[in-house]
């Protein structure tokens, strides 16, 4: 075989293999659905903890969420005092949280408000499930989109028991129990 | 499904904080004594004070770097063919891997990836919701047309998976060639597991399994640190384990390497045949020339390569029956199946106790038989699909064989064009200069 022969067969194949590549893109690519994160259904989770302990960041990017409008504000709140607390007050030994990240303030009796220091917040729900078991529900998990690195395979997704995982589109990407919340972004 | 209603405020008289004290006191009451009908627990209260409720922070996903990743790859990809082709210094390809590690690498996490790229390619080929993101598109499409165009520079410095492991390289050792050739298949297996579990929707098990990207972030699993722990100590001694051996995203760059318009070569002029590159090279990515005798009679190798053709449906066909054989175990890597398993499992009294998923889903209500039949279906799909895989194997092994059964004439020391990372090693070994 002429060696200019072998060059033209060399070029139909390379250009055959870039039209491959682009068409594996155009077929990638012809669903054009929004730009997508991760975020967690609070309806589906079941508090189980891996949240804190499974994000590839340190401290996890899921952090715990009050929704104000639907909290009853309780004094014997069960997402702030430990079940066996001794006493309903500010004291570290009845706090349920373990890094001290719910603040408890008077607002009128009998109400208190609680905020969550998402600083200190690790994200290991046991508050959401005290919250759950003993009150509204107000406190759930929600990934936080200024600290998610929004992994390829969400490491969280994977090993999550309840299959509450799921990609959102990035224009609406937390999934709120009341729609009534002023956000801040 | 529960479903939240908030209440209208002011369902209740407020007539005071003792009787709303009270109020509160006793549906607290209710609800130790169970009776709670109502959506919420607790009222919501109405606050007289004039107190609203807190703003809370709801902040959306960042997407300032996405462009300048695309940036930072077209430049390092084009400064690495520069490099590579034009500039032929070891020493600058080097100092660009160092860079790609740095950006890629520690500065964006190591994500988004051109090895993890495929599987979003696959599942946006696939699931037609899942829309592919744009940076995504660019990181999977472009290091393979730099391929088609220059060679894998790719891998030579711009991948930052190849730079962690080029810099550890210390000591490498020849790996011999047959033991090359063999565990050079894996990464084809590697890369047809990945676009099925995509494809069944059982996840992308590349990033699950990426050797580096808790070095990167500088945190990960146990498993994955100690998988990146040994692909880093045993990089010092077998360069580039990983791209070697496992990586799916090479076997797609070694394909259009292949048809390379231009590809980097030891000399820059003619080979004058002096041996001295023959070690350089720590990948057996160095062909040598064709003796001048014939190492065998023309009949006996063509018979041979006509044997090998011949066997190459018998492989496909094996890899068929193999394939099928691995339905049970290839359907396991999909969640709801292992799902589906262990309720089985639990329900024969298999295990003596629960376990945290089965917990989870029992308490959802879903129905058992829905889930059964949703594992039924999977395992089906699974079943196709590790036929295909296995003929896919069987064909790449079959090809591989006539590959190594032919030879190719050669009259000097080249580089091959395949598996070539164009590190730039040989280039200093060379004693013809310009």
């Amino acid at each position: 075989m002429k060696p200019e022969r072998k060059k033209d067969r060399r070029d139909f194949v390379r250009g055959a293999a870039a039209v491959l590549i682009g068409g594996a893109v155009m077929s990638a690519a012809r669903s054009r659905s929004p730009r997508l994160v991760w975020q967690l259904d609070p309806e589906k989770c079941t508090q189980c903890g891996r949240c804190a302990t499974h994000c590839v960041l340190a401290p996890s990017a899921v952090k715990c969420f009050h929704s104000y409008s639907i909290c009853g504000y309780c004094d014997l709140c069960g997402g702030y005092l430990r079940p066996d607390a001794k006493s309903r007050d500010t004291g570290a030994e009845n706090q349920l949280c373990p890094t001290a990240a719910i603040t408890r303030t008077f607002i009128e009796s009998p109400y208190y408000q609680y905020t969550i220091d998402e600083d200190l917040c690790i994200g290991c729900g046991i508050c959401v499930k005290g919250c759950d078991v003993f009150g509204n529900g107000s406190m759930y998990m929600q990934v936080k989109h200024d600290l998610c690195v929004n992994c390829n395979e969400c490491a969280i997704a994977r090993s999550c028991p309840s299959d509450a995982f799921k990609r959102v589109p990035a224009s609406d990407p937390y999934i709120l129990k009341s729609d009534r919340e002023r956000r801040i972004s | 499904m529960k479903k939240y209603v908030v209440p209208p405020l002011g369902g209740f008289s407020p007539t005071g904080f003792r009787l709303k004290a009270v109020r509160h006191a006793l549906v607290c009451v209710f609800l130790l004594v169970g009776s709670s009908q109502a959506e919420f627990r607790f009222p919501m209260p109405e606050f007289v004070t004039g107190y609203t409720h807190p703003a809370v922070h709801t902040p959306a996903p960042s997407n300032a770097m996405v462009g300048w990743d695309i940036v930072v790859l077209v430049s390092t990809l084009t400064l690495a063919a520069i490099f590579v082709l034009k500039r032929r210094k070891r020493r600058e390809i080097f100092l660009l891997t160092l860079f790609s590690m740095i950006y890629f690498g520690f500065w964006r996490n190591g994500c988004v990836c051109s090895v993890g790229s495929v599987q979003n390619i696959a599942a946006g080929i696939c699931d037609s919701s899942y829309g592919v993101p744009f940076t995504v598109l660019v990181f999977f499409a472009l290091p393979l047309v730099f391929a088609l165009l220059f060679g894998r520079v790719f891998c030579a410095a711009v991948c930052p998976l190849g730079a962690i492991q080029e810099a550890v390289a210390v000591k490498p050792v020849k790996v011999p060639p047959a033991v090359e050739k063999v565990l050079s298949v894996f990464p084809y297996i590697y890369l047809g597991l990945a676009i099925l579990s995509v494809a069944m929707g059982a996840g992308f098990i590349i990033c699950q399994y990426d050797p580096f990207v808790g070095v990167f972030r500088m945190g990960a699993s146990f498993s994955m640190l100690i998988f990146g722990g040994i692909m880093l100590v045993l990089g010092i001694f077998v360069a580039r384990p990983y791209c070697r051996f496992l990586c799916p995203y090479g076997v797609l760059l070694n394909w259009a390497s292949k048809l390379s318009l231009h590809h980097a070569t030891i000399t820059p002029t003619d080979c004058i045949q002096c041996t001295l590159c023959e070690d350089s090279c720590p990948y057996n990515a160095i062909n040598e020339p064709t003796p001048a005798e014939a190492p065998e009679s023309r009949g006996k190798g063509a018979s041979r390569l006509g044997i090998l053709i011949l066997l190459v449906p018998v492989m496909v066909v094996f890899g068929v029956g193999v394939g099928s054989l691995l339905k049970e175990p290839l359907a396991r890597m999909h969640p709801t199946v292992r799902l589906a398993e262990r309720m089985a499992g639990e329900d024969l009294g298999r295990y003596s106790e629960t376990n945290i998923e089965s917990e989870a889903f029992r308490a959802s209500d879903t129905p058992n038989e829905e889930l059964y039949a949703e594992a039924v279906q999977l395992k089906a799909g699974f079943g196709r699909g590790g036929k295909w895989l296995g003929a896919f194997i069987g064909l790449v092994i079959g090809c591989k064989l006539i590959a190594v059964s032919i030879l190719r004439k050669r009259t000097d020391y080249e580089p091959d064009r395949g598996t070539c990372f164009s590190c730039g090693r040989c280039y200093k070994y060379c004693p013809v200069k310009e």
